[in-house]
């Protein structure tokens, strides 16, 4: 494994220390400035292609309680990195929360909290979470194409692996560090990427052979993707070329799901542009597809209809096609499933749906 | 048809004795139904013992039994240690209506009609056909009178049925005995309740009460000090009748009109009487006696049209402030409420009638949330227990829009909904009762006003108590902060880089950038009598002994800047400064007041005083003050508005 240099994380790590300790010095009230993390603090970043965080910023101050508890936290956290990457250890969010425990005054109430702040660091240092040596509970998502990658395995030997020949139905697991020290990809014989929310179509589209039937690389996202499954996407992408299609469900969430893809996630502004891969494109299901394919659907719920209209103040969203499409739902009021296609039959998504968007989006000719 | 002339009708007319009307109007005096008849009965008796008890200035202590027999007879027995009824007198007081001392008098008592304990006895006798047993001690080594009565209802007489002797532990005391007619299952939580609300606005009082099981509950004395002995008053000319002037005439020993009204009225000195007649049109030298209607009548009239001192309210004995909290304390106690407070008003008139108002609130604790505001009322002393929804008290507390101060009230009027208490008080030398059962006090505009006005300042207060503890509940949360967190916060920052552990203390300063204000009770059993401190070596009062209240205020300056300002405590009247330091600038009945020295930042000085003649917990906060500072700076302390 490529031993790798850590010493301008730690140097990162100490310009936190420095900051509040001069503070202290100064006699300042400690803060520290990080950027808003919310929908409204996102611009687009027009050399990237993604949004990032704009301008505005939150202060984390010592003068009220919350932020002093932040501020203690933070540094707790720091120190805990900074040990870890001294010992050449690693551990999971989820270990990391509960090694807080031990951190009395400063210790978290949620793991969303511990998760958070984790995130609050990246966006301070400008490193990422792999930088910490700290990395996510859950894996990566599964491929299955005509592609080969390269894995570093933990015996520190590097292994090729074919993701139909050498995977079985399940496919390729994406590890949590997409890398390069990590994986490389060595080659592949593809016309274009499916990014795919369920399993169940995943699996519907690898039962019926839809990658070797129409040259397809699929990866499954689980829901909202990991980011080791958005940034291989992204890397897949970046070094193939191929386009990139986001297969989902017709519900607010799922647009989310795409968001997060192709525009970079709110929460993770901050390192969009590892994360995003700005030239996909959503597929479907879209409201409009519920009326050309007549499709089984559901009511939307409160829920969905205030996730809908909170969208169309998203600064993601703001084209001609996405507000077409929710202002549609919204007077469709109802919502579907990627499976609800199995209505026409169990091979109609791959013989004739999938083909019919593939060509309108001119992916293949008919 | 046989012509009927006035003299087939002068044969059927005969006076009604009241006792007669009493049979058949049961219901004005509160025997309606066999649930109030088993109150009232209490009530009465319970009254008359209080009033007996505090006429001769005894510490009472009354017991009540009931005993539930079959069917739904009940026997009551209500027990004082008052001064006893001479045997004589036994028979007119209890077997006769309207026979009492308080009917002619002028000032606040319970009882006043003379119809309460005979039309007990009355009822008793009507429903059940049994006599009463009157027993009463007068001295302590004599024996006890055992009077059997019953009452002659075409005469309004009693009749002694049997006399005998008994030997009785009491030094004096009274007891009745009569069975009536009631409903104890129905009456059994009223009971209770009306005795425990007694128990609230009489401190003084320890009263026992055994149920027919035989559970005994004791409602035990908070205050070891009698009420204020209500004085006697002439009448006030703003409340006097015209029937009632002609009568005073009639009887005055005055020979001339200005020194009848001088003599025979409260509130009439020389110029009054002299505009009073001037506008009357009459002379000032005319003799009462011979008056004439319309002399009576100008007189009568002009009386309102002439500026008239308020009458001396000598004659009220309000409960005061400090021990309607304690008794509410008391009683409340296993509602552990979050705060109770208190309000009363100055004394005031209708009609020429001085009244006086005295409102509490508890608030929070185990108190159901979703339901109406209980609302406690009283009337002299005495608990109004019925028809709370036409009581001049409940229509001021509907009237006051409660939703400012925390508690629910659909539009702004009616009763509110929240976990509270409210208590008022009427004291008053004549309650406007709605009716003869003195269940509810009538629409009086005065005495609504004066509620509303007590009530107001009394939810400013508890505004006031909240807005208070937020803001301590805040800096609180900052001072935690400061002791905790940051010195973690530094210590951390300093490990990481190796370096020492900065500086805290001006950062702390900074953070808090406010004059801390902080005050600590406590209550300390002592034998020795402390001194009166006063400016002037004089008017030492002499306090009993018992407990002495300490007050210790950390005064603390989080400022950058030294401050120096004054601090004022507000103290009870009824309490006896003791020792305090630093040495006051000035002490009144109602306040301390400090010139504190410079304070430098953060440093704290601590101002020490005790209280004496207060009863543990009747003092649990202090009320502070501060001038020549900004309030705003102040975290514990308000703004000193002048005395």
């Amino acid at each position: 494994m490529v031993k790798k240099d850590y010493s301008e994380v730690l140097n990162k790590i100490d310009h936190i220390a420095e900051k509040i300790y001069s503070d202290f010095e100064k006699i300042n009230i400690p803060y520290l400035n990080l950027p808003t993390r919310t929908k409204a603090n996102i611009r687009f970043d027009d050399k990237l292609s993604v949004w990032k965080y704009g301008s505005n910023t939150t202060e984390r101050s010592a003068k009220s309680l919350d932020g002093a508890y932040m501020l203690l936290r933070t540094m707790y956290m720091a120190d805990f990195i900074k040990e870890m990457i001294k010992i050449n250890k690693s551990s999971t969010l989820r270990e990391m929360y509960y090694i807080s425990e031990g951190w009395d005054l400063a210790k978290f109430h949620s793991q969303n909290e511990s998760n958070l702040l984790a995130e609050d660091l990246e966006v301070i240092t400008s490193c990422m979470r792999e930088d910490f040596k700290l990395r996510p509970e859950e894996d990566g998502a599964r491929v299955i194409g005509n592609l080969t990658i390269e894995e570093m395995t933990r015996n520190n030997t590097k292994k090729k692996i074919h993701c139909q020949d050498d995977v079985g139905d399940a496919g390729y697991s994406i590890p949590y560090n997409v890398e390069p020290e990590k994986i490389t990809i060595k080659s592949f014989d593809a016309d274009f990427i499916v990014a795919i929310e369920t399993g169940g179509m995943f699996d519907r589209l690898v039962e019926n052979g839809f990658d070797q039937s129409h040259r397809a690389v699929l990866v499954h996202l689980k829901g909202q993707p990991a980011r080791s499954t958005r940034r291989f996407i992204r890397r897949l992408n970046h070094e193939s070329k191929l386009p990139v299609l986001v297969f989902t469900d017709c519900d607010p969430w799922s647009y989310r799901i795409f968001a997060s893809i192709a525009y970079g996630a709110i929460k993770t502004a901050h390192i969009s542009e590892y994360l995003a891969t700005p030239s996909s494109q959503y597929l479907g299901v879209t409201p409009s597809d519920i009326e050309n394919y007549d499709l089984p659907t559901d009511v939307l719920t409160r829920e969905d209809i205030n996730a809908l209209k909170s969208e169309l103040t998203d600064p993601r969203f703001q084209d001609s096609f996405w507000k077409g499409e929710i202002k549609l739902q919204l007077k469709l009021g109802k919502k579907s499933e990627q499976q609800a296609l199995a209505k026409y039959g169990l091979d109609y998504v791959t013989d004739t749906y999938l083909p019919e968007k593939l060509s309108e989006m001119g992916i293949t000719k008919r | 048809m046989p012509k009927i002339t006035a003299h087939d009708l002068a044969k059927k007319q005969k006076e009604i004795s009241v006792a007669e009307f009493f049979e058949r109007n049961k219901h004005i005096l509160g025997f309606g139904n066999q649930t109030r008849a088993l109150i009232t009965s209490v009530k009465e008796g319970v009254d008359n013992g209080l009033d007996a008890c505090e006429e001769a200035s005894i510490l009472p202590e009354i017991y009540v039994e009931i005993k539930n027999h079959e069917d739904s007879e009940c026997k009551i027995i209500i027990e004082d240690n008052g001064p006893g009824v001479i045997k004589k007198q036994i028979p007119h007081i209890f077997g006769r209506l309207l026979y009492g001392s308080r009917f002619h008098a002028i000032r606040q008592s319970r009882g006043q009609q003379g119809i309460g304990i005979s039309a007990v006895v009355l009822y008793g006798q009507l429903t059940t056909g049994k006599h009463a047993m009157i027993t009463s001690k007068v001295e302590e080594d004599r024996p006890a009178f055992i009077t059997e009565l019953a009452i002659d209802t075409n005469k309004n007489r009693a009749d002694v049925i049997s006399r005998d002797t008994e030997h009785w532990e009491k030094p004096s005391g009274t007891r009745v005995q009569v069975s009536i007619v009631a409903d104890f299952k129905r009456g059994k939580k009223y009971v209770y309740d009306y005795l425990q609300s007694t128990s609230i606005v009489n401190p003084h009082a320890q009263i026992t009460y055994k149920e027919p099981d035989g559970t005994v509950h004791i409602f035990e004395r908070t205050s070891e000090n009698l009420p204020r002995k209500a004085v006697e008053i002439k009448p006030h000319p703003y409340g006097v009748e015209l029937g009632t002037l002609i009568k005073m005439a009639k009887y005055t020993k005055a020979r001339q009109l200005n020194s009848f009204l001088k003599t025979e009225f409260s509130s009439m000195g020389d110029r009054t009487t002299n505009a009073a007649i001037e506008k009357a049109g009459l002379e000032k030298n005319i003799n009462p006696k011979e008056m004439t209607r319309d002399q009576f009548l100008a007189l009568h009239k002009a009386f309102n049209k002439v500026k008239i001192m308020a009458p001396s309210t000598d004659c009220l004995s309000p409960i005061g402030e400090t021990l309607i909290k304690r008794s509410l304390k008391h009683e409340t106690q296993e509602i552990s409420p979050e705060f109770i407070i208190t309000a009363s008003r100055p004394a005031n008139v209708y009609s020429g009638n001085p009244f006086q108002i005295e409102v509490g609130l508890v608030y929070g604790g185990s108190l159901p949330k979703e339901e109406p505001v209980k609302i406690l009322r009283f009337a002299n002393r005495v608990p109004l227990l019925y028809q709370q929804g036409g009581c001049v008290i409940t229509s001021a507390i509907s009237s006051i829009d409660w939703r400012r101060y925390g508690l629910t009230q659909p539009s702004g009027k009616g009763v509110p909904t929240g976990p509270a208490i409210f208590l008022a008080h009427v004291s008053s030398t004549q309650i406007p009762f709605t009716s003869e059962s003195k269940e509810a006090i009538s629409d009086v505009s005065e005495i609504e006003n004066e509620v509303k006005l007590a009530f107001r300042e009394c939810a400013r207060k508890v505004q006031q108590h909240i807005h208070k503890k937020v803001r301590r509940v805040k800096t609180r949360e900052k001072f935690d902060l400061i002791t905790r967190i940051l010195p973690e916060i530094a210590k951390k920052s300093a490990h990481m880089l190796d370096k020492p552990v900065p500086s805290l203390d001006p950062i702390i300063t900074k953070i808090m950038d406010v004059v801390w204000i902080e005050d600590l009770i406590e209550y300390e059993k002592v034998d020795r009598e402390p001194v009166q401190t006063t400016l002037v070596e004089e008017g030492v009062e002499k306090p009993k002994e018992g407990v002495i209240t300490k007050s210790k205020i950390i005064v603390v300056n989080y400022k950058r800047q030294p401050q120096k300002f004054n601090l004022y405590a507000l103290i009870p009247q009824d309490a006896v400064v003791g020792t305090a330091t630093p040495k006051p600038a000035k002490i009144t009945d109602n306040y301390i007041k400090w010139s504190l020295d410079t304070i430098q930042p953060a440093n704290k000085v601590d101002v020490v005083f005790e209280l004496a003649g207060l009863e543990k917990g009747d003092f649990d906060e202090n009320d502070l003050y501060v001038e020549n500072i900004n309030p705003t700076f102040v975290i514990g302390a308000d703004k000193w508005e002048g005395d």
